[in-house]
């Protein structure tokens, strides 16, 4: 008998808004978050732009203790982590250590502290580097600090297969819950934008040279040509869903599906495989694509992507047979990041009957999608399936779905109720 | 540069350049002279980086022993200054 696994918190660091309210709000009147990168001069380089996550200040919110073992994406994690828990209304020293995991994914590590102590090591010498080298740059630092810090000592790991890591990751926590691990931490913080990093992503030859915020990054429209770069992303608070419902947690919804495939290598002529990992998560979840209410796209912005893409969603859903949306045109991909973002931006969609936006883009006519440009459309959403692609052959599709639809027979109120306190 | 004696006020500036200080007690007291390491929260990463950053700036190199054995901040100072006169003798 597999239990349920349910969302019962958010925490958000987007280019767009800092904090899962601000991100919301941004998200839903369409607010851009991508704009000339400032953490390292661009120019010199093909592109320039990025989304950068706004006003934080990692010694507002952590002691000055973990500043120097810290990249800049951990100090985000840990803030995201703590904002998840206080959310979720979990306090983490009360729940037994070993019931608590923690699964995130990365797709590069701690890149710009990697950066800085590899130049002090070859400006300097290997006497400079920093002792927390040793562990700051590594792609699970992230799941072993949050670890440390909230004494989460039960199952945990780290997922790498670039931006369709953090589905991966939420994947993998709802299979230990399934196991009997009470709450997992779930989702990722990403970021790599320090120059080295800078080179990395330019590798990709997926960037958009546009030096232009609101025409750099626009996926499915006819002047596709590459992405925004970006930081930031989310955490969420995954519980055994008996177990959300004693402590009378507040839920966003159930992580009802998942599921994974793998490209074949170029030139194979076998076909994409992105649309197997969306019916496998739509059967894991034991439904069917007509009551999936809205897609969220993975958004390469690149049109061989775009057109793979959006053949996928028509081969499962028919010919604008679902709501497609990408609110990632506000902030750019953001790696791993991203896709718990759009989790993330599910959830809240699910809460507030409403669709945001894919902002900036015009729908090329050679694409058969219902896609939601402009304005956010207004919407009973119950399901939502989120698509995530990692370079060199990821697919990866989560169903998230509101939670009267999937715990039976409970009260009529409760999935309204805000948690209490009592943690019994 | 070529110090010859790690004084009280340098250990606690190198600690705080190595590990981080939190907001309020940042200072090595009395007290805190004898508290160990371990309780005053440094790990071994941590005193890593100091041993890292004291050699650096004594240009000494610290016997291996020294971080095993100095398991307060005044046994610290006591091994360091004795490496550091010898040198000097």
């Amino acid at each position: 008998m597999s239990t349920a696994t349910v969302v019962t918190g958010i925490g958000v660091a987007a280019p767009n808004g800092l904090g899962a309210d601000d991100f919301w709000a941004a998200t839903c009147v369409g607010r851009n978050g991508i704009g000339r990168l400032t953490r390292f001069d661009p120019a010199g380089y093909p592109a320039v732009l990025a989304g950068e996550v706004p006003g934080f200040v990692a010694g507002d919110h952590l002691s000055g203790r973990m500043l120097p073992q810290t990249d800049h994406m951990t100090r985000l994690a840990l803030v995201v982590g703590d904002w998840a828990l206080a959310d979720a209304g979990v306090v983490p020293a009360e729940p037994p250590s070993f019931d608590m995991g923690v699964i995130t994914a990365s797709s590069a590590g701690g890149y710009e502290f990697g950066e800085r102590e590899l130049r002090n090591m070859w400006r300097k010498g290997g006497q400079y580097v920093s002792a927390y080298q040793s562990f700051a740059w590594f792609y699970a630092v992230n799941s072993g600090q949050l670890s440390i810090r909230n004494g989460m000592r039960g199952p945990s790991g780290v997922l790498i297969s670039d931006q369709a890591g953090s589905l991966d990751a939420i994947g993998q926590a709802r299979r230990q819950i399934r196991k009997g691990t009470r709450l997992v931490l779930s989702g990722a913080v990403d970021s790599s934008l320090c120059s080295w990093g800078w080179v990395a992503h330019l590798a990709s030859d997926r960037l958009s040279t546009s030096d232009d915020p609101d025409r750099a990054y626009l996926p499915f429209d006819p002047g596709a040509a590459g992405h925004v770069a970006g930081e930031g992303g989310a955490l969420l608070i995954l519980e055994d869903a008996g177990s959300a419902r004693e402590r009378g947690a507040r839920i966003y919804g159930e992580i009802a599906g998942y599921g994974a495939s793998f490209d074949p290598r170029p030139g194979s002529g076998r076909p994409p495989a992105l649309a197997r990992a969306i019916t496998l998560a739509l059967a894991d979840a034991g439904m069917a694509a007509t009551d999936v209410d809205v897609v969220f796209a993975d958004a390469a912005a690149v049109p061989e992507l775009d057109r793979i893409e959006a053949d996928a969603i028509t081969e499962v859903f028919g010919p604008r047979g679902v709501a497609v949306t990408a609110p990632k045109t506000m902030t750019g991909r953001l790696s791993a990041g991203a896709a718990a973002l759009d989790v993330a931006t599910a959830l809240l969609s699910i809460r507030d009957s409403v669709i945001p936006p894919t902002t900036n883009v015009t729908l090329a006519p050679e694409y058969e999608l219902d896609l939601v440009t402009g304005t956010p459309r207004p919407s009973p959403v119950r399901a939502a399936v989120v698509l995530a692609r990692g370079h060199g052959g990821f697919n990866s599709a989560v169903v998230v779905r509101a939670a009267g639809c999937a715990l039976g027979p409970l009260s009529p109120h409760w999935t309204l109720e805000k948690g209490t306190t009592d943690h019994g | 540069m070529a110090e010859h004696v790690l004084s009280v006020d340098d250990l606690r500036r190198i600690l705080s350049e190595a590990a981080g200080a939190d907001d309020e007690a940042t200072g090595l007291d009395a007290d805190a002279l004898d508290t160990t390491f371990e309780d005053l929260g440094y790990d071994s990463l941590a005193l890593m980086e100091t041993a890292s950053r004291i050699e650096r700036e004594y240009a000494i190199k610290l016997d291996e022993s020294v971080l095993a054995d100095a398991e307060t901040p005044r046994a610290l100072l006591v091994l360091i200054n004795e490496q550091l006169s010898a040198r000097v003798a």
